[in-house]
């Protein structure tokens, strides 16, 4: 058990040391490099808490993918951070105000779910013993079973906003030549040279 | 009072076990790479009609521990204007993710460091990363070719990797766990790259990309950008970021021969081929693959980078989601799901 306190106190300390890092460091790369690690400890305390299916697709998806991305949007733009503190003031209220009401929600969820039995029919599929089945199972048996039109649901959101972030950015220019595939494979000799017979000293 | 006989049996025993285990699989995975990046050598030579290295040691099967010395004396050059702690930090991580994937690989029945049972998706998730190594070192650079490299690989290696976990998926169908050793086991009947063909050649392909090798290694095409993200390196870090790059490479053979090429298991269940160790033929498998990445190398040109973006999004995307809904469809429709 020692062994686990001290891999909790380990993971904890470093996720909310890099977390504090990500707002504060200079440089923006520093900062999505900070959030990395801390994105990578949170995935530490998830297998510590026996959560090694969420461990890893966090892992995959945010560190894997979306971190990418970040990373790659802050490398290419020019951010200059003094520029950036001087509104520190005029936003402070703004982000205050957004700061204290996620607090007040996450407080309110957490206390909510320890005081307030859930009724028996509210939680359709209490997960099952780590012993029986894995934690993949486990989430997938509830994920396509009681849960399977919120998932679906939610999987339609996400395509609506992919094909609406594609819509917004696709513009057909005018006089672009795009290459086609197929076009330069069904074109054949006969089609793109023609022979012509020189007669010597005349020229074409 | 401290009971230091079952502290001994509790933490210390298993702790020696476990270092041991890793040190070996470590050094196995070292030596193996220093003849395998020998092998690569004399594979483009022989296709080139060249001999290659045959100086040092008997035809010249030293090469490789002549360059790790030659690398470990060379003085650590770091650019003024880098930034020096992300600089020096991107080869280690590199490496270092590079090493702790081989923790799920199970080389024979039994014989893996850590038997987990998400093995799978912790491949994933650290070749996913492997990405960072390259992108933080062509930043780190600050310089103009390094950092072209750096996001041509970015961009590559997130487009490719959409398509590798849909061939991983149709995989995962098959065998129904995400255990790497219950993905061979599963394969006792018959080796997935039979059933699954197409999404074989496709991983293949993929694999390549996904380890920069050509006709993918757009991050460090020598003839536009030098040597891409690797240019301002030199000495210990650039022996780091190549060795990081063949350990993808020979990484992306084992997950091959574990996903479609029946991992430890012999090609036909009868006496002479169960004599084998399991251990061998695993190798085997992985050398055939590494075969396939060594001639590509040495006779596919290069792709150019809108052809490189075309192939992953609009041929192999396409492809390998059709084969997902497939796969799944004949497995319900037959009642062939386990």
């Amino acid at each position: 058990m020692i062994i686990q306190a001290m891999a909790f106190y380990l993971f904890a300390t470093v996720t909310v040391a890099s977390a504090v890092m990500v707002i504060s460091v200079r440089n923006p790369v520093h900062s999505v490099l900070f959030l990395i690690l801390t994105f990578f400890n949170a995935a530490g305390l998830f297998v510590l808490l026996g959560a090694e299916f969420l461990a890893m697709i966090l892992v995959i998806v945010y560190v894997g993918a979306v971190a990418v991305l970040f990373l790659f949007v802050v490398m290419m733009l020019d951010i200059d951070f003094v520029e950036l503190r001087q509104g520190f003031l005029n936003y402070l209220p703004v982000g205050g105000a957004i700061g204290f009401i996620l607090v007040l929600e996450l407080i309110l969820v957490l206390g909510a779910s320890s005081v307030i039995q859930v009724p028996e029919g509210m939680a359709a599929s209490p997960a099952p013993p780590l012993g029986e089945v894995t934690n993949t199972e486990a989430l997938g048996r509830i994920l396509y079973t009681d849960y399977v039109y919120l998932f679906q649901t939610a999987g339609l959101v996400l395509l609506v906003a992919m094909i609406g972030a594609i819509v917004l950015t696709l513009r057909a220019r005018e006089g672009v030549r795009r290459q086609n595939i197929s076009d330069q494979v069904a074109r054949t000799p006969a089609l793109g040279m023609e022979l012509k017979d020189v007669k010597p000293g005349q020229g074409l | 009072m401290v009971d230091w006989a079952s502290l001994w049996t509790i933490y210390g025993w298993p702790l020696t076990v476990m270092v041991g285990q890793i040190m070996l699989v470590l050094m196995s995975v070292l030596i193996s790479i220093a003849f395998l990046l020998l092998a690569d050598r004399k594979i483009w030579a022989a296709v080139m009609l060249r001999r290659g290295p045959n100086v040092v040691g008997p035809f010249g099967l030293l090469q490789s521990f002549a360059d790790f010395g030659k690398f470990i004396l060379k003085e650590i050059i770091i650019p003024d204007a880098a930034n020096k702690g992300v600089f020096l930090l991107a080869p280690v991580v590199t490496v270092v993710l590079a090493f702790i994937a081989w923790a799920v690989i199970p080389f024979a029945d039994g014989w893996v460091i850590s038997d987990i049972n998400v093995g799978m998706l912790y491949i994933f998730a650290i070749s996913s990363l492997g990405v960072y190594g390259i992108i933080m070192a062509g930043w780190a650079s600050n310089s103009k070719y390094p950092f072209l490299g750096a996001l041509r690989s970015a961009a590559q290696m997130v487009s490719y990797e959409v398509s590798i976990g849909f061939v991983i998926v149709t995989v995962l169908l098959l065998a129904g766990s995400l255990n790497l050793s219950d993905i061979v086991r599963a394969q006792k009947t018959v080796w997935f790259f039979i059933p699954l063909f197409p999404m074989f050649v496709i991983f293949l392909i993929l694999a390549l990309a996904e380890t920069n090798r050509p006709p993918f290694d757009l991050a460090e095409a020598e003839s536009e950008l030098v040597a891409g993200y690797m240019t301002e390196y030199s000495s210990v870090p650039y022996l780091l970021l190549m060795l990081g790059e063949y350990l993808n490479i020979v990484l992306m053979c084992a997950m091959a021969t574990i996903l479609f090429l029946g991992g430890w298991l012999p090609p036909f269940d009868v006496a002479p081929f169960t004599w084998v160790p399991e251990v061998i033929w695993f190798v085997l498998k992985m050398l055939l693959i590494f075969f396939y990445f060594a001639m590509v190398k040495a006779f596919v040109p290069r792709y150019r980078y809108d052809q490189l973006m075309r192939l992953g999004w609009k041929v192999f995307l396409p492809i390998s989601l059709a084969w997902v809904v497939l796969t799944a469809g004949v497995l319900v429709t037959f009642d062939l799901a386990p």
